[in-house]
């Protein structure tokens, strides 16, 4: 009878104990490269997540949803997961523009969002807001990453190219702010800001020259960076300065490149060949078991967002939005990269990206002489984010 | 900047303009011939470098650029044949909706064929390396490249002027008809001629292997370039093509040198406005031919009789009432697609019975939205002010550039707003301090009380439908009678006393008006605005509701704007491929319905 009762008990209850529903959204169609393997990460993840049992008792769903890359309809998407689909959560998003659009509505309804890609940091200062939080290193922690070791050279003139939108724009702005707090008396000689995705990168390479600079700073990626590697190297422009590109040791850029990989630059990125920690062994592992394919940058991403979706509720215990803000503020959890933490002060965790050299092995670009930056040390004083914060 | 400084930035910018010229050489051939605005130019540029990549493992890098050229021209004669054909006889600008589809379903093959990521190119074997010139490093394979420019020129010149094919081509650019009438088999002719221009763009594509990666992006890239360096050399006209090629590709090389790479984001397009202006055909182009036939004459606007005025107090019934029986989500789309819907009716305004073909109409657009936003945000005004009072920064707008616009006429005159709306784009994207720069302006909400789904979708249905209603009720009266004549017989409206360019002007600034009073609608309903609110995809969008609805109808814009977002709503759902299926949705309904959505009521109506 007893038992009789218990599978009684548990029919009712997996029959009442509904999925938990994530909504996600980001720009598929618009960057493909990136985040075709971000989708593999947090499918992944979610795999994991439901073999182990789900969530409180519950599984997770996904409502996977493509946000058209602009911030009108992903305001739209985002609507609707959240209207119609009533998700508990909404993750994603990869352009700044589309990330900030996303968390204001975000905002406006009371719902959290996990911001994986974007890597604005308006998205957790000026424009921060309750209920958002980002999982990777914004641009300021990534261009802080790599100033001490471009200080370390003691280069005086200094050339600058970046994007002309504001990743690059910001990045070229903490570059110089924090460079020059480093090194007083460093000159940035010259600027080149060609429009994102069109560098006329045989001009802009002879232009960047003329100026005579002893280093060199880059923002590019994606094509971009690919013509201005090729035009550079074919002009000779990096043989005989260091030059420092942010993002460039990241595989969805730096695979690209292969033969045209240029030796020695100064990078930000994720050699997921090398890495050796137990963690990452264990994802690696998992990642190429499952998908036949190794894992990039926006693998790691996914996987980690969904799993800080999961830590999240688990935490909270609970679906209720100021629950999750609660237990997001502060959460501690595991990722690919080692422990994170995602600071209760402005929502930012503290993944943190590898700092490394590139260098051909065999026809392909790698990252040598890497090591990890936390994430936790590259962040501005406390009482200067607390005042951009507003809050 | 040195002498030798400049010498390099000199062969740069050749470098630059022969890469620019062979696709706009192609472009040019196909509109001079068959007028046709081929959108999928850049697609066929993209298809050629991606074809070329695929062939190099296998035959080496210089056999992959003819045997790829081949390969577009053979895809391109069978686009032709097969679909642009029967295009033909259709009303015109269809077959820019035709290959606007057909940019959607060549992106998604080459998505799905190639996959995802860039793949950069070899080098040239042979030319890899750089030579020294005036103490500095210059690539070989830009040196070939600027030998290539003039070399494709002068085949075309033989071709155009010492062959039968090439006399009958321009006899066919200049007047389509009389070659016709004289015996010219055209369907030989056209075919040709779209084969010929798509192997140009194949060989541009391939041939910019060894600079550039291939990305699916780079198809929407070109193309705009192309269309602009075709339009600066006037429509046809290959030498004009070269010509401004050279034009735009040493300014932007030069304003590269001088520090000021910003100014290549508009650069172009502030080259077209000026040489519009001051030569509305082109540098090198010639006033085009009158169209004849019944062709060019649309048929008037008919009244709408009382049945149609009783079905759509009908439609407006059911959506005031909706509210009662849907979900929050419907709301949301459907304030969407109001405001999409009064977006395309003051396009159509202008299109249809202005006559004024816009590729820019997005600016008003996005100046009402920006208006909106910053005088609530920055100026603190309240927002249901705000939201009407935006529209006038549209329509001051609208007052400048249609000042110019209505000088010119057909694709010159789009480009103009086109170009236009790029300048006004690139300051919107570049002006962080106003405008928010490329992330915009963030938290521009409405008033508490209109801040529900169920409020703001009220808001939006009073205000568009009041709007749409004007504005259509305007096409009957004095103003919209004078404004179709104009359209139809400028020479006989200006002999009855009309002034065609003063009415032309006003249809202007209405249908900006109108489009930021969308705009600023748009803006308070996601609470945040953004630079591709005035780009060219919102400005294509829009061309595609009202050729979708049906440019010669009177509701049509309507449907195609509920079709066209709810298909970019419903599709996107859970369909990897969505794009291709909306391209072939579009294919099919351009194919069954040429005259639009809006046609199926007028063909139900007793005549």
């Amino acid at each position: 009878m007893r038992n009789l009762l218990l599978v009684l008990a548990f029919i009712a209850g997996s029959a009442t104990a509904q999925p938990i529903k994530i909504g996600e959204l980001n720009s598929y169609k618009t960057f493909p490269a990136f985040l075709e393997p971000y989708k593999k990460g947090w499918e992944m993840a979610l795999e994991e997540i439901n073999a182990a049992g789900g969530v409180n008792g519950r599984k997770l769903e996904v409502v996977s949803r493509e946000d058209g890359g602009t911030p009108g309809e992903a305001v739209r998407v985002a609507e609707e997961l959240i209207s119609r689909e009533r998700v508990t959560l909404l993750m994603g998003t990869f352009a700044s523009h589309v990330g900030l659009a996303v968390s204001n509505l975000a905002a406006r309804r009371k719902v959290v969002f996990i911001a994986a890609e974007p890597l604005t940091d308006k998205i957790v200062w000026e424009n921060g807001n309750r209920y958002t939080f980002r999982l990777r290193p914004s641009t300021y922690m990534q261009v802080a990453m790599l100033v001490p070791e471009a200080a370390r050279l003691k280069k005086q003139r200094w050339a600058i190219v970046y994007p002309n939108y504001e990743y690059g724009q910001s990045a070229t702005a903490s570059f110089k702010q924090l460079l020059a707090a480093a090194q007083p008396g460093v000159a940035f000689v010259a600027e080149q800001a060609p429009p994102l995705g069109k560098i006329d990168a045989g001009a802009v390479v002879q232009a960047l020259a003329d100026a005579k600079p002893d280093a060199l700073f880059s923002s590019l990626f994606a094509a971009d960076l690919q013509k201005f590697v090729r035009e550079g190297n074919l002009r000779g422009l990096f043989r005989d300065i260091p030059v420092f590109n942010l993002l460039g040791g990241e595989p969805e850029y730096l695979d690209t490149l292969k033969d045209e990989t240029p030796e020695g630059w100064w990078v930000t990125g994720y050699p997921w060949r090398e890495i050796d920690t137990p963690e990452h062994r264990i994802f690696l592992d998992a990642y190429r078991a499952r998908w036949q394919d190794y894992p990039r940058l926006g693998s790691v991403v996914g996987y980690a967002a969904m799993h800080t979706a999961a830590n999240a509720l688990r935490k909270a215990n609970s679906t209720d939005s100021e629950k999750l803000v609660a237990a997001l503020k502060g959460l501690r959890m595991g990722t690919p990269f080692g422990p994170i933490e995602y600071r209760a002060l402005d929502h930012q965790s503290t993944m943190g990206a590898y700092v490394g050299r590139l260098a051909r092995r065999s026809g392909e670009g790698v990252m040598v002489d890497w090591r990890y930056a936390e994430g936790a040390r590259f962040m501005p004083p406390d009482d200067a984010v607390r005042a951009l914060r507003k809050e | 900047m040195s002498g030798s400084a400049v010498l390099l930035q000199f062969l740069n910018g050749l470098a630059s303009a022969s890469a620019l010229f062979l696709v706009a050489a192609g472009l040019s051939l196909i509109f001079g011939v068959t007028r046709i605005v081929n959108f999928a130019h850049g697609s066929l540029f993209m298809l050629g470098m991606y074809l070329a990549l695929a062939l190099v493992p296998h035959v080496g890098f210089w056999w992959s650029l003819p045997l790829a050229a081949l390969g577009v021209a053979a895809f391109g004669a069978l686009l032709e044949r097969l679909l642009l054909r029967r295009l033909y006889a259709a009303p015109e600008l269809l077959q820019l909706l035709a290959t606007f589809a057909l940019v959607l379903v060549i992106k998604d093959f080459a998505l799905w064929a190639w996959g995802p990521e860039d793949l950069l190119g070899p080098r040239a074997p042979g030319l890899d390396g750089a030579v020294r010139i005036a103490g500095r490093s210059f690539p070989e394979y830009d040196l070939f490249l600027i030998v290539c420019g003039p070399l494709v020129l002068g085949v075309l010149w033989v071709l155009l002027r010492r062959t039968r094919w090439g006399t009958l081509v321009r006899a066919a650019t200049q007047d389509r008809e009389m070659a016709s009438a004289l015996g010219v088999n055209q369907h030989l002719l056209f075919s040709g001629v779209f084969a010929l221009g798509a192997l140009l763009a194949g060989l541009g594509g391939a041939l910019q292997l060894p600079r550039e990666p291939a990305t699916l992006s780079i198809d929407l890239q070109i193309i705009t370039d192309a269309f602009v360096v075709v339009v600066v050399g006037g429509l046809g006209s290959i030498p004009g093509a070269f010509v401004a090629a050279l034009l735009i590709g040493e300014i932007k090389a030069f304003s590269i040198a001088l520090g000021y790479a910003e100014f290549t984001l508009a650069a172009e397009f502030v080259v077209m406005a000026i040489v519009l202006v001051v030569r509305p055909w082109g540098l090198l182009g010639r006033v085009p031919a009158v169209q004849r036939g019944p062709a060019a004459v649309e048929p008037p606007l008919a009244t709408p009789s009382r049945g149609v005025l009783l079905a759509l107090a009908a439609v407006a019934c059911a959506l005031f009432a909706l509210p009662l029986a849907s979900g929050d989500y419907t709301l949301v789309l459907l304030t969407d697609i109001l405001l999409f819907a009064l977006f395309a009716v003051s396009l159509h305004f202008l299109m249809g019975p202005g006559g004024m073909l816009s590729f820019g109409h997005a600016a008003y657009f996005g100046l009402g939205a920006y208006g909106a936003g910053l005088l609530m945000l920055k100026g603190g005004t309240p927002m249901v002010v705000a939201l009407f009072a935006a529209p006038l920064a549209a329509g001051v707008a609208a007052v400048v550039f249609g000042w110019f616009c209505v000088r010119l006429s057909g694709v010159y005159l789009a480009m103009l707003t086109l170009a236009f709306a790029q300048i006004v784009w690139s300051i919107v994207y570049q002006w962080d301090a106003f405008t928010g720069g490329s992330n915009g302006l963030i938290g521009v909400w409405p008033d508490a009380w209109l801040s529900g789904r169920i409020a703001y979708y009220y808001l939006t249905l009073a205000v568009s439908l009041t709007a749409i209603g004007f504005l259509w009720r305007t096409l009957y009266a004095p103003f919209g009678y004078a404004l179709r004549a104009s359209r139809d017989s400028p020479l006989r409206a200006g002999a009855i006393g009309i002034d065609v360019r003063a009415h032309q002007w006003a249809a202007f600034v209405f249908a900006g008006l109108f489009a930021g009073l969308a705009g600023a609608l748009y803006a308070f309903s996601k609470g945040s605005i953004s630079p591709e609110a005035l780009a060219v995809p919102r400005s294509v969008d829009g061309l595609v509701m009202v050729l979708l609805g049906g440019v010669h109808t009177l509701t049509g814009p309507v449907w195609g704007a509920a079709l066209f977002t709810w298909l970019q709503d419903s599709v996107s759902r859970g369909f990897d491929y969505w794009r291709a299926a909306i391209g072939a949705v579009i294919l099919l309904l351009v194919l069954v319905l040429p005259g639009g959505l809006g046609s199926l009521l007028r063909a139900r109506r007793p005549a």
